[in-house]
C-alpha cells in the first residue's frame, strides 16, 4: 500500500452504476463541433475553410505556440462552419464545425511508427506533439510540454489511474478492457525517461483492474508497477498522487517536475500508445455519463466534438426534473447550462442531477469547527482564508494564508457543515491576486516606457 | 428523447456535492450525547426526582427565547433551527446546581445567549463558552444558591428546599478541607464513576458523559485531541504531585472523575467556536486547561477549576490560531528558508 497524503474526504464513490458496463461506441453524431482551445497555452489557428473535405486525424488546427497541441478531425466529411460557438468552460471559442459522411474515411497521414521499441526521447515527444496529445484527466496541459520540460530531471514516472472523483469509471473501464495499451503507453514512457519502472496509481476500490494490470505486467514483462493507493479524494491530485507513491512534496509553486516526479493520465498513456502504435492522434474520447438524471447511465466512447446532449440521447435521455449537467466529475466539474456543448480532450464524465437540489443554506455562518482544516491535502487553513476574502483581504490570503497553492479540489467546501461557499470564494480570490499581478506589471511597463520616453 | 429546452439549468461553482452533515446535524448529535447524563442525574438526584429535568428544560427553552426575541428584535436572519441554543441550554443547566431557583437559570440564559453569543455576531462569533460564562455570572451574582449541593435528599419540582433538609459538600471540597482520607471512606471510586455524589446537575456521572463522549467521538463531531489532552494533563499532575501523606492513585482518580472534568474536558474544552482549529492547537488548549485547573483546585479559593481554566484559555485561542499552524504541503524547508531570510 502506498503512503497517505494530507487530509481527504470520503465521498460516496457512486461507481456502481457504471463500473461493470464495458465501454460502447456512441453511434457517430451527424456533427461534431471541434473547439480551437481544448488545452491550457494558446488556442489553434483553423487550417479548414468551410466547404473543405476532411478525413479522421486530419490536421484542422494549427497550435499557436509552444504551450500548445494540434487539432484533427474526429470524424470524415465537410467542414460546415468555421465560427464562435458555446464553449464548455463559459463564454465562446472558435470552433470547426463538421458535417459527418459517414464514411469514416481515415487521413493518410495516420500510419503506425515503424519500430516504436528505437524512438529516441526527441522522437516520441515530436510524435505526441503532432498527435495533439494533451493531459486528459481534465488540466489539458499540453503532454510534449510536460515530457520536454521532465526530460532529464525525472526519477519517478507515474501513471494517474487513481479516479478518485465519484461516478466516473471510464479508466477503470479502460484498463479492464484495454490493459495493453496501458502497459505499452507506460512502458514508451519508460524508455523516454531512462526509469527502470513506470508505477501505475490505482485506487484501492478498483482492485480487479489492478490483477489486470499485473496479469499483463507479467505477459509482457514490461518494466511497470502497479501501486494499490488508499480509496480518499482527492488521492488523483497530481500533488497528492506524487506525494503518496514517492514520499516527496512537490515545492510550493513548483512543477512535480521539480520534486523530481513526472505524472501522466491514464488515457494520455492510451493517446501515446495510440500514436505510436497505429498513428491515430487524439481524436475521440471514454466519457462516462452518470448521475440522478441519466435514464441509463453508460461508458461511452465518442469522436472529440460531440455535442453532450448526443450523449445523453445515447443514453436513455435525461429526467424531467433535472437540475444541473456538470462536465467533469462532482468535485471539481464545470457546471453546464447548455447541452450545445461538445466533448473536449479533457472530458472524462458528463453528470446530470435530478430531484432535490443540493442543500443550499441562504445565510451560511461559520461554526469554526475546523473540519476544513482537518482535510485540505494542502494543509491550508480554509477557514481563515475564507474570512480574509469575505473582509476583501486578498493580501493576507496570498501571504499569511498561501492561497496560491490551493489546488481548488472542493474538499474543504463538500464537508463544510455550514455549507460555506469556500472552493468559490478560493477561486474568485484567486483572480484577484493574479488581476493586482498583472495591473501591477502593466504599470511598471508603462512607467519604465513612460522614463524611456523623457530620456529620448 | 428529451426535450432539452425546458431544462431549468443552475450554473454554480464546484463542488456540485456536499457531505450530509450539516450544522444542525452536529448540534443534535451533541443534544443525543447530553442524554445519558441527563437521565442519569434524573435518577441520581433522590432515585427519580424531576426536577433536574424540568431546570433542563427551562434552560434550554428560555435560550432559545433569548435568541429568537435578539434576532427579531435586530432584524436578523433566524437561526435557532441550528439547534445550537438548545445545546448552550442544555449544558448551562448542566454546570448549576439542580436546586437553584428556575428565574436564576433564565436570568443566566439571557447572559450566555445575548451577552455572550449574539453581542459578538452569534454562532461561530463568540469567544467564551456561552454556558460557562453563563454560569460564571451567576456564581459571581448569587455565590449561595450556586455553591450549596445537596444529594440523596427529596428536592420538590416546584417550590422551595426545606429549611431543615442538610447541604452536602461535594467531593473536591472536602478534598479541599484536607479530608481526603475522610473521602475515600465516605465515596467509593465507584459512586464517582457513576456519578452518585453532589454536584452540578449534570456533571456528576463520569460514565454517562463518557459514553456520551465515545458518541461524539464515533460520530466524528469531536476529536480526541482536546479531552485526552485536558484529561490526561490533570491525571499525570495529580499523579506525581499528590499531597503528602495521600495514595497517589486514589488521588488521581478523585481529582479525574470528581467535579465537572469529564462534562468540561468533553463537551465544553471542545466547543468549535471557542477552541482552535489545528489539531496541535487543541493539544495546547487541553492541556492549558487541565494546568490551570490542577492550579486552581491545589492553590486557588475554589474547590473546581474547570469552568474558569476553559474560560481562560478561551481567551488564547486567538493566540494559538495564529501561532500554531499546520505547515503546508510543498513548504520550503527551515534551512532554506533562513537562507533565503539571510540573501
Amino acid at each position: 500500500m502506498a503512503q497517505a497524503f494530507f487530509g481527504g474526504v470520503h465521498p460516496n464513490d457512486m461507481k456502481a452504476a457504471t463500473n461493470e458496463k464495458a465501454i460502447e461506441q456512441l453511434a457517430p453524431p451527424a456533427e461534431v463541433v471541434i473547439p480551437m482551445s481544448m488545452h491550457i497555452g494558446a488556442p489553434c489557428k483553423p487550417v479548414v475553410a468551410v466547404g473543405d473535405t476532411v478525413k479522421i486525424g486530419q490536421r484542422i488546427g494549427e497550435p499557436g505556440g509552444f504551450v500548445s497541441a494540434p487539432i484533427h478531425a474526429s470524424v470524415s466529411g465537410k467542414v460546415k462552419a468555421v465560427e464562435p460557438r458555446t464553449s464548455s468552460m463559459g463564454g465562446t471559442v472558435m470552433c470547426v464545425v463538421i458535417e459527418n459522411d459517414f464514411q469514416n474515411t481515415v487521413s493518410e497521414d495516420v500510419k503506425p511508427v515503424e519500430d516504436p521499441d528505437s524512438l529516441t526521447p526527441e522522437q516520441l515527444t515530436e510524435i505526441v506533439k503532432n498527435a495533439g496529445i494533451v493531459g486528459q484527466g481534465g488540466a489539458t496541459f499540453p503532454t510534449h510540454v510536460k515530457i520536454s520540460s521532465g526530460l532529464g530531471k525525472v526519477d519517478y514516472v507515474i501513471i494517474n489511474a487513481a479516479e478518485c472523483e465519484p461516478y466516473i469509471t471510464g479508466d477503470h473501464r479502460t484498463m479492464l478492457e484495454r490493459p495493453d495499451q496501458v502497459i505499452k503507453g507506460a512502458t514508451l514512457l519508460a524508455k523516454c525517461f531512462g526509469v527502470d519502472k513506470v508505477y501505475i496509481g490505482v485506487e484501492a476500490n478498483k482492485k480487479n483492474a489492478a490483477d489486470v494490470l499485473n496479469a499483463k505486467i507479467a505477459e509482457l514483462q514490461a518494466p511497470v508497477v502497479v501501486e494499490v493507493l488508499h480509496t480518499r479524494y482527492p488521492q488523483g491530485a497530481e500533488k497528492q498522487l506524487c506525494q503518496a507513491i514517492s514520499g516527496r512534496q512537490v515545492p510550493s509553486g513548483k512543477l512535480p517536475a521539480d520534486a523530481g516526479c513526472c505524472i501522466f493520465n491514464l488515457n494520455t498513456t492510451c493517446a501515446i500508445y495510440k500514436a505510436v502504435y497505429t498513428g491515430m492522434p487524439v481524436v475521440s474520447k471514454v466519457v462516462t455519463v452518470s448521475g440522478s438524471g441519466v435514464i441509463e447511465p453508460k461508458n461511452l466512447e465518442c469522436p472529440i466534438g460531440t455535442p453532450i446532449s448526443k450523449l445523453f440521447d445515447a443514453c436513455g435521455g435525461l429526467k424531467d426534473d433535472t437540475y444541473k449537467l456538470i462536465m467533469g466529475g462532482p468535485m471539481m466539474g464545470m457546471a453546464q447550462y447548455s447541452v450545445d456543448v461538445p466533448v473536449g480532450k479533457g472530458t472524462g464524465c458528463m453528470l446530470a442531477f435530478a430531484g432535490k437540489e443540493e442543500q443550499y443554506v441562504e445565510h451560511p455562518q461559520c461554526i469554526r469547527c475546523g473540519k476544513c482544516v482537518g482535510v485540505c491535502p494542502i494543509r491550508l487553513e480554509p477557514v481563515f482564508m475564507y474570512k480574509y476574502l469575505m473582509k476583501g483581504n486578498w493580501e493576507a490570503f496570498r501571504d499569511q494564508f498561501h492561497g496560491m497553492d490551493c489546488i481548488e479540489c472542493g474538499a474543504c467546501t463538500y464537508t463544510c457543515p455550514a455549507r460555506l461557499p469556500l472552493t468559490h470564494a478560493f477561486r474568485m480570490g484567486k483572480q484577484q491576486v493574479n488581476n493586482a499581478r498583472m495591473a501591477a506589471k502593466a504599470r511598471a511597463e508603462a512607467e519604465k516606457a513612460q522614463a524611456a520616453k523623457k530620456e529620448a | 428523447m428529451t426535450d432539452y429546452k425546458n431544462l431549468k439549468l443552475i450554473a454554480s461553482s464546484s463542488p456540485h456535492i456536499r457531505s450530509d452533515e450539516n450544522t444542525r446535524s452536529i448540534m443534535l448529535d451533541v443534544i443525543i450525547a447530553l442524554c445519558p447524563a441527563l437521565v442519569m442525574s434524573v435518577y441520581n438526584f433522590g432515585s427519580w426526582n424531576f426536577r433536574a429535568l424540568t431546570m433542563t428544560a427551562v434552560s434550554v427553552v428560555s435560550c432559545v427565547f433569548w435568541e429568537w426575541l435578539y434576532r427579531v428584535l435586530l432584524k436578523k436572519p433566524q437561526m435557532i433551527g441550528d439547534l445550537s441554543a438548545v445545546v448552550t441550554g442544555m449544558l448551562l443547566a448542566f454546570v448549576c446546581p439542580v436546586t437553584i431557583p428556575y428565574w436564576m437559570i433564565v436570568l443566566g440564559a439571557f447572559f450566555s445567549i445575548v451577552v455572550v453569543k449574539q453581542l459578538y455576531g452569534g454562532i461561530g462569533c463568540n469567544f467564551l463558552n456561552p454556558a460557562l460564562a453563563g454560569r460564571a455570572i451567576l456564581v459571581a451574582s448569587f455565590a449561595g444558591p450556586m455553591t450549596k449541593w445537596y444529594y440523596g435528599v427529596d428536592i420538590p419540582v416546584i417550590g422551595k428546599m426545606a429549611a431543615d433538609v442538610t447541604t452536602s459538600a461535594t467531593p473536591l471540597a472536602v478534598m479541599k478541607d484536607g479530608a481526603f482520607t475522610q473521602l475515600t471512606q465516605d465515596v467509593s471510586v465507584a459512586d464517582m464513576f457513576l456519578g452518585r455524589i453532589g454536584g452540578s446537575l449534570g456533571e456528576t456521572s463520569a460514565l454517562m458523559l463518557l459514553l456520551g463522549g465515545l458518541y461524539l467521538l464515533a460520530r466524528k463531531v469531536i476529536s480526541w485531541h482536546t479531552p485526552v489532552a485536558f484529561i490526561g494533563t490533570v491525571a499525570v499532575i495529580t499523579l506525581i504531585a499528590a499531597p503528602a501523606g495521600v495514595n497517589n492513585v486514589d488521588y488521581m482518580l478523585y481529582n479525574v472523575l470528581g467535579g465537572g472534568l469529564m462534562l468540561g474536558a468533553i463537551f465544553m474544552a471542545t466547543d468549535y467556536a471557542t477552541s482552535p482549529v489545528t489539531k496541535p492547537g487543541q493539544l495546547i488548549f487541553g492541556i492549558g486547561c487541565g494546568l490551570i485547573t490542577c492550579f486552581i483546585r491545589r492553590f486557588g479559593s475554589y474547590p473546581e477549576g474547570v469552568c474558569y481554566s476553559i474560560l481562560i484559555m478561551n481567551c488564547t485561542t486567538w493566540l494559538l490560531d495564529k501561532y500554531i499552524r499546520p505547515v503546508i504541503y510543498g513548504a520550503p524547508k527551515k534551512e532554506k528558508k533562513k537562507e533565503a531570510a539571510a540573501k
